[in-house]
Order: C-alpha cells, then sequence, then structure tokens
C-alpha cells in the first residue's frame, strides 16, 4: 500500500466520526503522522516526579485494595494445566484466605483454550468486577507474537468468546504499524472487534495489546494508541508481559494522556491495562498516582483500569497483612505460584 | 602544610551493598571518653525489612554450597582479618578506650573464632546427626537442616566484645547454611562494619551476614515478629530496657514459632551449642540392599 492509492478501510464508528465517512488509508495516515511529537524528556520528567509522591495510611490501604481490585489475575505459560487455572480462579476469588475482607481481583487472564475451565472453575462468581465477580479474559488473535493469518486470529478470537470470556485481549502486528501499514493493522483491531461479537448482538471488552517494548519511540506508542481507539479498542495495554521492556510508567503516563486528549475531544472513556513488569506494590501505588492525576480518579474502577500481573498480587498481600497485623508478613503466607 | 583528615562513612550492609539508612538518619558513634569517631547510620525497620528481604534470598544459594566450601569461605574470612589487623586493633582502641595490647587480643580472639568455626562446617553434621537404629532393611538417618534467616542482636556491652561479640554470633550461624541478619554493637559499630567490608570480599556470598547499626530496642521488636524469620538470638537483647524486654521480644517470636536463643554476658564463648542451636533436624528413611 502506498499513500498515493487510497483504500478503503473495513467501516469503524470513531474513525468515521472522526476523519469523515470516505475512511482511506491516506486519511488515516495523515491523522497519525499529524499528532504533535511527544517530548521524550518532560514525559520520563513528569512520570519520575509522580514516582515520588509518598502513600501513607489510609490512603496506602485503599490503594492496595484498589491494586487488587483492578488486577487481572494472569497466568500465560506454555506449561498451563486447567488444574492450574483452577487454582488460580480460587486465588482470584478469595486472595487472602486469612482475610475475608480482602477484594476480589477483576478478572483472570488466561490463554483462550482454558476460558472453559476458568469460567467452570468461577462458576456463580463469574461476572462484573464492578459488581464484586470476577470476569475471563483470554488473550487472543496469535498471542504473543500476532503473526498468524487473520482468519486464524478471528478464529481464535470467536472460540474464546463462545467459550465464554468477558474480555478478549488481542495483539497488533507490530510489523505492520512499524513498516509504516497503519491500515492493515487498523482493518484487522476491526475484525477482531467484530469477531468479539456474542450471539446476543453484544460485545465481549477488547483490549488491544500494542506491545510497546517493540514499537521503539514514544511517538510510535502515541500513534499506535491513537490507531487502537479510533479502531474500536475498549480498552488499551501496554504489553504482552513476552517482551522486555513490558510496562513501563512513563509509557502508560502516555497512553493515558491519549486516552484524556480522546475523553476531552468526544467525551469517551476508554480503559487503560499496563501489563508485565509490575511486581512491587510501590510500583503499583505510582500507577494509581500517574491515573488520578493524568485521567482522574474516576478511572480506578474495573471496567476502565486494569493491573496485568501473575506475582504483584503476593506483594500486595503481604503488604495488607503487614497492615492489618503490625508486623512484616513472608512468603510462608501468600500462594506459591 | 597540614592535610585534611578523610573521614570514614560507617554504612549498613545489606545484600552485599553499603547502603545508608533509608531513613536518612545517622547517629554519632563516640569513644568512651566522649570524643567523636564517626557518623553511623541508624538503621529503621524498613532496613530491617529490607535485610530479612536479602537474606530470604541469599539462603538457599549459600544452603546449596557444598559443607567443605563454606568452612573454606569461613576459613578466608580469618585470613582477611589477619590482614587487616592493624584497622581493626586502631578501631576496637579508639571505640572501647583499650591500649593496644587489650585490642589486640581481641582481634586475635575473633580470628580464631573464625578458624575454629570453619573446622565446624563439614563436621558438625557426623555429630549432630546420626543413623537411627532400626529393626528392617533399610536405613533410617538424621541430619541437620539449616533453619533459614536468623536475626540476631550481637552483644552490646561497651568493651571486649565490638569485634568478638559480633564474630561469634555471626559464624556459628552461617556456617550450616542459615542467612543472618545482625544488629551490631550500638554504642561501639565500627568494627562491625568494617568486619562486613571484610566479608564483602571474602567469597561471602552477598546477603549472607547482614549487619545493621542502630538501636536494638528499635530494630528488635520488629525482626522478634517479622514472619519470614525462622530464629532469634537474642545474644546482646539483655541489655535492652530494664533487661527483661528480651521476653517481649520471646513472646512475639513465638506467634511465628521461632526458636530463640536467650541473652548471654559478653562475647558468647565458641562452642558447637551455637551451631545446634539453628539447625533443625530432618529425619529420612533409605531402603539398603538385602543381600
Amino acid at each position: 500500500m502506498t499513500i498515493d492509492h487510497p483504500v478503503a478501510l473495513a467501516p469503524a464508528d470513531r474513525a468515521v466520526r472522526l476523519l469523515g465517512g470516505d475512511l482511506t488509508e491516506k486519511a488515516l495516515r495523515l491523522h497519525l503522522d499529524g499528532l504533535a511529537g511527544v517530548d521524550a524528556v518532560g514525559l520520563e520528567a513528569r512520570a519520575a516526579d509522580l514516582a515520588t509522591r509518598s502513600i501513607k495510611t489510609s490512603s496506602k490501604a485503599w490503594a492496595l485494595d484498589t491494586i487488587i481490585r483492578t488486577c487481572d489475575l494472569t497466568t500465560l505459560e506454555g506449561a498451563d494445566t486447567p488444574g492450574k487455572v483452577r487454582s488460580l480462579v480460587a486465588k482470584a476469588v478469595m486472595p487472602d484466605p486469612s482475610d475475608p475482607s480482602c477484594p476480589r481481583v477483576a478478572a483472570v487472564c488466561v490463554y483462550g483454550d482454558m476460558v472453559p475451565y476458568a469460567v467452570e472453575a468461577l462458576g456463580a462468581h463469574h461476572g462484573d468486577p464492578e459488581k464484586g465477580l470476577v470476569s475471563v479474559a483470554a488473550v487472543a488473535t496469535a498471542f504473543p507474537s500476532g503473526r498468524a493469518s487473520l482468519a486464524i486470529k478471528l478464529a481464535d478470537t470467536r472460540e474464546a468468546v463462545a467459550a465464554g470470556a468477558d474480555e478478549i485481549d488481542m495483539v497488533i502486528d507490530r510489523g505492520a504499524f512499524l513498516s509504516g501499514r497503519y491500515g492493515l493493522v487498523f482493518d484487522q483491531i476491526v475484525a477482531v472487534k467484530e469477531a468479539c461479537r456474542r450471539a446476543d448482538g453484544s460485545y465481549a471488552h477488547l483490549k488491544v495489546i500494542l506491545e510497546t517494548g517493540e514499537l521503539q519511540t514514544y511517538d510510535n506508542v502515541r500513534r499506535a494508541s491513537w490507531l487502537a481507539i479510533l479502531a474500536g479498542a475498549d480498552f488499551i495495554k501496554t504489553s504482552t508481559g513476552k517482551v522486555s521492556p513490558a510496562a513501563t510508567l512513563p509509557v502508560t503516563l502516555l497512553m493515558l494522556e491519549v486516552i484524556r486528549d480522546w475523553h476531552r475531544l468526544t467525551g469517551e472513556t476508554i480503559g487503560m491495562k499496563p501489563a508485565g513488569g509490575i511486581r512491587a506494590s510501590k510500583d503499583a501505588v505510582r500507577y494509581l498516582v500517574t491515573v488520578a492525576e493524568t485521567v482522574g480518579e474516576q478511572w480506578l474502577t474495573p471496567h476502565l483500569w486494569r493491573f496485568g500481573a501473575s506475582s504483584l498480587v503476593n506483594d500486595v498481600l503481604l503488604q495488607r497483612q503487614k497492615m492489618t497485623t503490625g508486623h512484616y508478613s513472608g512468603p510462608d503466607y501468600v500462594t506459591v505460584d | 602544610m597540614s592535610r585534611l583528615a578523610v573521614p570514614k562513612t560507617y554504612k549498613l550492609a545489606i545484600g552485599g551493598k553499603f547502603p545508608r539508612s533509608e531513613s536518612g538518619r545517622t547517629y554519632a558513634v563516640a569513644s568512651p571518653s566522649g570524643r567523636f569517631l564517626a557518623n553511623a547510620a541508624l538503621a529503621s525497620r524498613k532496613d530491617a525489612r529490607d535485610a530479612v528481604v536479602a537474606a530470604r534470598a541469599a539462603q538457599p544459594g549459600w544452603a546449596g554450597a557444598t559443607a567443605y566450601n563454606r568452612g573454606q569461605v569461613l576459613y578466608r574470612i580469618a585470613e582477611l582479618l589477619e590482614g587487616r589487623r592493624a584497622q581493626f586493633v586502631d578501631e576496637i582502641v579508639q571505640s572501647e578506650g583499650v591500649t593496644a595490647a587489650v585490642a589486640g587480643a581481641q582481634t586475635d580472639a575473633a580470628i580464631d573464632l573464625w578458624v575454629w568455626y570453619a573446622g565446624w562446617a563439614d563436621k558438625y553434621a557426623q555429630v549432630a546427626g546420626n543413623g537411627n537404629p532400626v529393626s528392617g532393611p533399610y536405613f533410617n538417618l538424621s541430619v541437620p537442616d539449616p533453619t533459614g534467616v536468623v536475626a540476631a542482636i550481637a552483644p552490646q556491652e561497651r568493651t571486649g566484645v565490638s569485634l568478638l561479640g559480633f564474630a561469634a554470633v555471626v559464624a556459628p550461624v552461617v556456617l550450616s547454611g542459615n542467612t543472618t541478619v545482625v544488629v551490631a554493637n550500638e554504642a561501639a559499630p565500627l568494627s562491625a562494619i568494617s568486619l562486613a567490608e571484610v566479608l564483602a570480599t571474602s567469597d561471602v556470598p552477598g546477603g549472607v551476614v547482614n549487619t545493621l547499626t542502630g538501636s536494638p530496642a528499635e530494630l528488635a521488636p520488629w525482626l522478634a515478629s517479622h514472619a519470614d524469620v525462622n530464629a532469634l538470638d537474642l545474644a546482646g537483647a539483655g541489655s535492652i530496657g530494664d533487661g527483661t524486654a528480651w521476653i517481649d521480644l520471646q513472646i512475639s517470636a513465638a506467634e511465628t514459632l521461632k526458636r530463640v536463643l536467650p541473652p548471654v554476658s559478653g562475647a558468647p564463648a565458641p562452642s558447637l551449642e551455637r551451631i545446634t542451636a539453628f539447625v533443625e533436624t530432618k529425619t529420612v528413611w533409605h531402603t539398603k540392599a538385602m543381600l
């Protein structure tokens, strides 16, 4: 594809509204390349400044509970088994058996073929995290590389949705994005969004993984964020967790700024999910500060904010136990993952 | 032309690094006559927490080293102490206010103590373990296993223990494969930090011995109640408060089933009991040939 040869894109409501009815690759490219460049030094300085806030006592207790409430408890290993998914679900429903006041996590995040086991294990606890229940999120579209034909990606997505996944975490085609084929990436997100449609006409929530560790520059992260939102993403997500660097605070701040700008422009709320590499409560609290300072505290609900993490919950539980018992806890008092 | 003195900054030793206290606090260390010697870091409960994390991380690797290898590492500590003898004598003279001869005797005793315990590293298991007699065609073996992370309060007397007391607490704990968090002598912590520098350059893996300087009264309760500490050596805890405060430490340690060694006066004498106090006996059976 070249910019001189306009190609019709699959229809996408948001993009049509912003860029006009005859949606072409050229219009998309003009918009994305026309975005202002990112002040990398300013961005990193702002993120470092937000990371210095000191959160103590009751604010800290609230932050720890918010981290658990908005966490996607994740297992994405080749060695996953139905048994491992069941124990993950047991932990999602009751993160700290020694303290019933501990909130549940927002969702469990598994590979597509594990969705039936997660749904079965959740039983009556399966549902909307805003109501204290636990969702099932499935990674799809040939996660983590995304290197498969569109037909396979769509089949992957449909199968997970049919099995009962409430949320689909898709990866974008980073190769196509980096070589400038924005139209292809856009079309694929639109097609996957369509594949998220259930029999009753409702849609599974779509989280679009940008894999920022492979996008090279902050400018690309900003472009990819806009691209994903225009194509219909409900959430934008930093990383698969399989590539280093995964989520970083500056990248999350930058993506939140795009979400803020989109909210100001259209009034629509888009969710954000940093994933990978967030292991300590202290780091997670910094992300919460960044959300509150960038898009506002109302974003700190499971519908608009998630952590993608596997070991973070254990560290948060240790901190929680310290706050309730008054003495330091240890790894013997949380699960072995 | 006179030269400006370059005073040393005495910091903590946590995980093979020498950080300042996260609290940023320091306290002045003085000689018995009140002369200023140095500023030492005043460790906070969060430093103690970090030290336990470092000790826990280092424990499997240290316990996984062969007993012979641990003995060699302990002997190496004695070798390096010998090489830096003058520095230790000087620090003891200054911080305890004793003569060079007395300080030299304490340093020699500390060096000999490392050698004594180094020898035990691959021998204590033969004494503390056993092949139990059974009425069947199998072996039944009891072997001592390190208990894990041991928190210790070094002896706190003003004289005679600043180096020797510290070594006499640390050596028997680590030789079996435990890792440790030690609160040094509060009034005379300089030798303990200099010893930490020796440990850092003598093949002891980072995190095996973590040294905190500061107030035992402030730090000990946090270590005693810490759920990830397996045992408590209260050697120097008799000096906290009115002398009975260590009983409260013992009570809070009981909450998480820690082994506790009660206070002693002065530097504990080298003994096999101090080694076996921090090991657990694991008994296993194994088939033997019926031929």
